[in-house]
């Protein structure tokens, strides 16, 4: 278990590397020049240009300022954004928390929901409650997600008052509730429909018959030995799905005006802001890789059979 | 029967799907009710504005784009400001500012005036900032905007370091008095110290400018509250406000937004106090929504299509009326009202309506649509050369549909072949408009810096002018622009201006398409939202009604 932990931690290293200097050298050769663009539509001063772009580091060759940030990044120094001159770690420390209750509380109401909801009606196959959680799934997966904000946005914020129609204040974890569940509906579907397919399968395999034929109390039969068993396909979906979650929120944090990760690294794009592209991605590479090791990890903890040498 | 219960569930699935997208198009459109123009005011009622995360430090001269120019703005007064409505000069800090040649300025300040530490503003205050601002070595965008003064050049030099820290020409004389001397006679240099960059800055800036930038001191109508970056800055009035135009109201949020149509559904809901411009999306139908809370107003900036002069076979004797003839071609009022959603105001000069020296119809018959003329115009110049145009433009900035619009109206009405050229984003077709290598027609534009004509006119089509992407040189056009500057009042020069601009139409370098308008709105919370020709909010002015 310790040698497996430490040969996947290990193997971070070189994948870290490697994505950095990707993101690094794409945001480079996008089109555009960033620092003529603060001039907007107008002609820049030549003077002035010459100088910022002495200022941030233009001046020099790509791979010299590649092997500055990657030293940079080692001792913790993220770089500066290009307008403002402030540190990326801050613009990152800023838009994370806000991503991170997004996420989980997305992430909450998927488990909660879709693995409850998958439960039943697997057990109920056929039954009504079943036949409704399959067009109701069916329906939010084929709903694109902006679709689907923009009816909770207009029916919820605009209609009924409840909220207002985007977040006022990103760090209140009551306003984040609606796009949560935005944002969780279609991984919902998904985790509710691998559950119940999961969760039928097994319903009919010999060690829950077993379980049965002894005399278990039906609670523990479900509990123990059929969910947890049928949860193994739903984790490996989690786990990619949170990395999902925390990054590719984009349109739903543009749809409420959420302050988060996909906003910030949209707004650092448009502005080919390289250090602050970088640093965003490195980060989620990082949230990536230990949600694939957590993953790995639950194989275990699941199924007794698995085991990690 | 199995088959048919399954039937049934298809069937209720397609009807709750139909019924989801119903309420995305549907809308509320119960909330056009008009503004009560007459409710009770709360003068320390604060309003929220759409706007977005400043790309620079809040300082004078690094105020380029809107998001943290409109909050310079608001921060800081110079010694001059424009008015709103019409355009014209106002005294704010100065008290007089004299010329007898247009050349030498002598600046007499008003006393009492202080900024938001309570330091007070003196004519150090304005000249140390100038001279800080030029200097290439403290980053400030606009640092060319001194380059009028006398000594620039040894402060911001072409080639190699600055050889001083102070422009010769500016020269303290007391507390309220200080002289400004030119390199050249420029009768409109007043005019330009209305923009932010000659505003003045206060002692404490000069030992810490990054931290002032971050927490600006100024010494305009409101105050600097807080910075919390990429969700709101919030700005409160300035009690001790000095100025004409002191605010109305308690102070402003301007709130981050990233996607338009959010903040025009915080609008619709009254979470959103004003907004900055309506969304494409929304455009259509916001005049419906909002009702008499909704503003359409023409703004100081125009676009063209400019002829690449620099190539002999656009610029030779004759081909003017070629040039006239391709801009009669066009339906701008079919465009405007179409394509660009009613947007754009066609144009009929080339200076922006609320600009002072704007004189409406300048261009003539040649900015009004009529095909017949357009063809006998084209065929009396000796045709198009090549019959053949092409329009260079960067599809990064939403242009592709008026340019092909135009092409077609051309197409159509002319038989001249005409195609948009298309550069991936606005530097790599700025590239070639700036070596010259522009075939036939490129898009060009104007945004106005200061509402004058003169800003229209010299700084675009003069012989050598930076912005003068045509390559146009009229010994005549230069003749006339060089007796407006040397004219002794602002009055004058615009009038001077108006003659030259009669030139350009008979020359016709740009064919002036159309002027930007300002779409926009505010809620039922807020009441005399009017917008300047900038595009800008009188901020000031903006009255919070009481709850």
């Amino acid at each position: 278990m310790g040698r497996f932990v430490a040969r996947r931690l290990l193997q971070m290293i070189p994948v870290f590397i490697g994505t950095t200097a990707l993101i690094f050298f794409m945001v480079h050769v996008l089109p555009g020049d960033p620092v003529a663009a603060m001039w907007g539509d107008k002609a820049p001063d030549p003077v002035q240009l010459a100088a910022l772009k002495h200022q941030m580091r233009f001046d020099e060759p790509l791979i010299q300022q590649y092997l500055d940030y990657m030293g940079g990044l080692v001792t913790g120094d993220f770089g500066k954004t290009l307008g403002n001159q402030r540190p990326v770690l801050d613009v990152i420390t800023e838009a994370l928390p806000v991503t991170i209750r997004l996420a989980l509380l997305a992430f909450a109401i998927e488990i909660v929901l879709g693995v409850g909801i998958g439960l039943v009606s697997g057990l109920r196959r056929g039954k009504l409650f079943d036949k409704g959680t399959l067009v109701m799934t069916l329906l939010l997966i084929s709903i694109p997600v902006p679709v689907l904000g923009f009816v909770f946005q207009t029916v919820f914020g605009q209609n009924l008052g409840w909220v207002t129609p985007t977040v006022q204040d990103s760090n209140d974890i009551s306003q984040l509730v609606l796009p949560a569940v935005v944002l969780g509906s279609l991984s919902l579907a998904y985790v509710a429909r691998l559950t119940r397919t999961s969760i039928a399968e097994n319903i009919k395999a010999d060690y829950v018959r077993t379980a049965v034929a002894k005399g278990l109390p039906r609670r523990k039969v479900i509990g123990t030995h059929l969910l947890r068993n049928s949860l193994i396909p739903v984790v490996t979906f989690l786990g990619t799905d949170l990395g999902a979650l925390m990054g590719g929120a984009i349109v739903t944090e543009g749809i409420f005006n959420v302050k988060g990760v996909g906003n910030a690294l949209f707004m650092a794009i448009n502005h080919k802001e390289g250090p602050t592209v970088s640093g965003f991605v490195a980060f989620l590479v990082l949230v990536y890789l230990a949600a694939g090791l957590i993953v790995d990890l639950l194989y275990a903890v699941l199924d007794p059979r698995i085991r990690y040498a | 029967m199995r088959g048919a219960s399954q039937a049934k569930w298809v069937v209720a699935a397609v009807a709750v799907a139909l019924a989801a997208t119903a309420c995305g198009s549907g809308g509320s459109s119960d909330n056009s009710a008009g503004s009560n123009d007459s409710s009770a005011v709360d003068p320390n009622g604060v309003f929220s504005y759409q706007s977005g995360e400043p790309q620079r430090p809040l300082q004078p001269a690094n105020a380029m784009e809107n998001q943290g120019g409109r909050i310079v703005k608001q921060l800081f007064m110079g010694l001059v400001d424009y008015d709103p409505a019409t355009g014209a000069l106002r005294n704010q800090v100065a008290d007089k500012i004299e010329t007898t040649d247009a050349k030498h300025y002598t600046v007499t300040l008003k006393s009492g005036w202080t900024f938001h530490d309570g330091t007070p503003v003196t004519s150090k205050s304005f000249v140390d900032s100038w001279n800080w601002s030029a200097n290439p070595a403290n980053n400030q965008i606009n640092s060319d905007w001194f380059s009028d003064i006398a000594g620039y050049d040894a402060v911001h030099p072409e080639k190699g370091d600055p050889t001083a820290k102070e422009m010769s020409g500016l020269k303290v004389v007391d507390e309220t008095h200080f002289t400004i001397d030119l390199t050249s006679p420029v009768s409109y240099f007043t005019y330009k110290l209305g923009y932010s960059s000659f505003y003045p800055l206060p002692e404490g800036f000069f030992k810490d400018p990054a931290g002032y930038g971050e927490k600006p001191v100024g010494n305009g109508p409101y105050k600097f509250k807080s910075w919390e970056h990429n969700k709101a800055i919030t700005l409160e009035a300035y009690d001790k406000y000095q100025g004409t135009n002191k605010a109305k109201n308690g102070g402003i949020i301007f709130r981050n937004y990233t996607a338009g149509e959010a903040a025009y559904k915080d609008l619709m809901s009254d979470t959103l106090d004003v907004l900055d411009q309506v969304d494409p999306t929304d455009l259509p139908k916001y005049k419906d929504d909002l009702g008499k809370r909704a503003v359409d107003q023409p703004q100081g900036a125009i676009q063209n299509i400019s002829f690449a002069l620099y190539n002999q076979e656009w610029n030779a004797p004759g081909k003017e009326k070629v040039r006239q003839g391709l801009s009669m071609a066009i339906d701008r009022e079919t465009i405007t009202k179409t394509v660009l959603n009613g947007n754009r105001q066609p144009a009929d000069a080339f200076v922006a309506p609320g600009v002072m020296g704007y004189k409406a119809g300048t261009c003539g018959d040649a900015c009004k649509f009529d095909p017949a003329k357009a063809k006998q115009l084209i065929q009396d110049g000796g045709g198009v050369p090549g019959n053949k145009i092409t329009i260079l433009y960067n599809s990064d900035g939403g242009h592709k549909e008026w340019v092909d619009a135009v092409c077609n109206s051309i197409r159509q009405n002319t038989g001249v072949e005409c195609l948009g050229d298309p550069k991936p984003d606005f530097k790599t077709s700025r590239d070639l408009v700036t070596k010259k290598q522009v075939p036939s027609m490129m898009r060009t534009g104007w945004v106005q810096d200061y509402p004058l004509n003169a800003n229209f006119l010299r700084d675009v089509y003069g012989t050598g002018a930076a912005a003068n992407d045509a390559g146009y040189s009229s010994p005549e056009f230069d003749k006339l622009t060089k007796e407006a500057d040397a004219a002794t009042s602002v009055e004058k020069t615009a009038e001077l201006y108006q003659q030259a601009e009669a030139v350009l139409a008979k020359d016709m370098p740009a064919i002036p398409l159309w002027y930007y308008k300002t779409s926009s709105g505010y809620s039922k919370n807020v009441q005399n939202v009017k917008f300047d020709s900038f595009g800008n909010p009188v901020y000031t002015d903006v009255e919070v009604k009481k709850k």
